[in-house]
């Protein structure tokens, strides 16, 4: 408990970050019309595909004869990237198609 | 040099956000994912290339390989895939994003020195194994499930205890290793493996119609994944993107709960399918009247306001093209028709308008629920394809139906009611209809492509 109080006042700027965060989560998906729920899910779900971004940090970091710490890194690596580029490739397919007959 | 980086990480930050609320609106949606796909290439391009290490350039091959890896394969299944099978995906690829946090925290537990690192840290470490693992079983539970590979609902007795004896005992050993410091593969590993439990079995009893309000909450759990991942590196994009979707994908799981009357409680810890078997069918409720193909075009023909009802099974037989048509016969004979659109018509909040979207349908002509209910009393017919639960009037009339209080869409207040479906089969959440034996309502059965295409050479002909 101390040290958690500890962690909270050290990193201060960390806990109201993720609080705004929250809140602009929040604020940004509020009132959006149906229609859009998927495409936005899908939307969302690509943007948690951000991870790569540490699996990527993870192999920088990894010595080259490390092979477990490579390995592992390296199918973070594929799968998170599986998750943007697909998350995003998808979205765009669903937009086009409301775009078309406007 | 790493000043640079943070200024990168800054505006993509910016882009996820300007992103995601432009992602909220018909006109802007689609540059909304583009500049949030910028700034996410952006801040991948900037942690490979941007830092102070002496990086061996055998491990940039590495990285260089496995990105070109996942982008094709990626890019691949998002363009093959078929329309219907979008939620699968969404949940497939949300399933990958929780894996690659929890082989993340992996590497770090064992890169630390358990024994010196502050609980702290240990705490982040191990919530990002537990958590990318539940989201990662669970996602593809929920993959399995739509797409029919996993197809019985296993239940286990008393399946509520036993998963939250699960949850304990993972933050019981959890706690133990964060309190007392231990620096032990097996507990590690333990700690994953009842992650991975815990999630199939977090899915495994959620029924049908529930299935996208999971996938909602699993999507917004890898973002809180990912920013746990975020604090431990103190990386800022991976922090505010994670919290943003995992703040955002919980308001749309509440919107998705809404739309069907549930509360998020009752999806997670209630049975949806469980107590509605099929005992129900044996009940007496009247007889059914069929119809022909011939008749119901005759009666479309000359009616003033046509109200179209689709549902999966509209998708399923891959009969939105063949219903555009229809639609486009009729308006050209005068005749005014709508699409009425049930929040969770489809599999997901929007699925359905997705699907119409893909025939080239006129954005106008499709209604919300809300808008399209005081119609239902001057429509003429209603030609409800391959929906069932979604016009049951046992969520207005029946207390002890499973949906009773879901918000449906009042088609029996139409003059006419002309329901298309396979068999008298039970719908997704496997409950009698008694819409079907209604005086008013006429049952045209067979596969909702054949019978479409059916009516449009009838009416042609007239």
């Amino acid at each position: 408990m101390k040290e958690l109080i500890e962690f909270i006042s050290n990193n201060l700027q960390i806990v109201y970050i993720i609080i705004l965060a929250i809140f602009v989560g929040i604020e940004v998906i509020k009132s959006i019309p149906a229609v859009l729920h998927t495409p936005l899910m899908s939307g969302a779900n690509a943007l948690s595909g951000v991870v790569i971004v540490g699996a990527i940090l993870v192999m920088l970091h990894s010595n080259p004869t490390d092979y477990l710490a490579l390995g592992l890194g390296f199918t973070a690596v594929v799968l998170g990237i599986l998750n943007v580029v697909g998350g995003f490739a998808v979205t765009n397919r669903m937009l086009e198609m409301f775009k078309k007959k406007k | 040099m790493s000043s640079i980086l943070s200024i990168i990480y800054l505006i993509a930050t910016v882009t996820f956000i300007v992103g995601l609320k432009k992602l909220g609106h018909p006109d802007s949606a689609k540059s909304g994912n583009l500049t949030a796909a910028g700034g996410m290439g952006l801040a991948i391009v900037g942690t490979i290339f941007i830092h102070d290490l002496q990086v061996p350039t055998i491990i940039y091959i590495l990285i260089g390989i496995a990105i070109l890896l996942g982008a094709i394969i990626g890019w691949f299944i998002a363009i093959k895939v078929e329309m219907t099978k979008m939620p699968e995906l969404v949940s497939l690829f949300n399933g990958f994003g929780g894996a690659s946090a929890a082989l993340i925290g992996i590497v770090e537990f064992g890169n630390s020195d358990i024994k010196t690192t502050s609980a702290t840290i240990v705490a982040t470490i191990l919530s990002a194994i537990v958590i990318g693992a539940i989201t990662f079983s669970g996602s593809l539970m929920a993959w399995g499930k739509l797409n029919g590979s996993v197809k019985s609902i296993i239940k286990i007795p008393q399946y509520n205890i036993i998963n939250n004896l699960v949850i304990i005992a993972i933050v019981l050993m959890a706690a133990f290793v964060v309190i007392e410091n231990i620096d032990n593969q097996i507990l590690l590993y333990s700690l994953l493996f009842a992650g991975l439990v815990y999630g199939v079995l977090f899915v495994m009893p959620i029924g049908g119609a529930d299935m996208p309000v999971v996938i909602s909450l699993l999507n917004s759990l890898t973002g809180i994944a990912a920013a746990i991942t975020g604090i431990l590196y103190d990386n800022m994009v991976m922090l505010v993107g994670g919290i943003l979707v995992g703040s955002a994908g919980i308001i749309l799981t509440v919107a998705m709960c809404k739309a069907m009357n549930r509360t998020l409680l009752s999806v997670i810890f209630g049975s949806f399918t469980a107590s509605a078997g099929t005992e129900g069918t044996n009940k007496a409720l009247g007889s059914i009247k069929s119809t022909t193909a011939s008749d119901t075009a005759i009666i479309m023909n000359y009616a003033t306001n046509v109200i179209i009802v689709p549902g999966y099974g509209l998708a399923v037989a891959q009969a939105q093209h063949v219903a555009h048509e229809l639609e486009e016969l009729l308006v050209a004979k005068g005749v005014n028709v709508k699409y009425a659109i049930h929040p969770v018509a489809g599999r997901m909040p929007g699925h359905m308008n997705v699907l119409l979207a893909e025939s080239n349908v006129d954005y106008s002509m499709l209604v919300e629920m809300e808008d399209i209910n005081p119609q239902f009393n001057n429509a003429d017919v209603v030609l409800v394809v391959g929906a069932n639960d979604v016009v049951n009037p046992a969520a207005h009339n029946d207390p002890s139906s499973p949906i009773y209080g879901m918000p449906i869409l009042d088609v029996e207040n139409a003059k006419h009611v002309v329901v298309n479906k396979r068999s008298m089969k039970a719908g997704y959440a496997g409950i009698e209809n008694e819409l079907f034996y209604n005086a008013k309502t006429s049952m045209l059965f067979g596969d909702a492509k054949s019978v479409l295409a059916d009516l449009v050479s009838e009416i042609k002909n007239m």
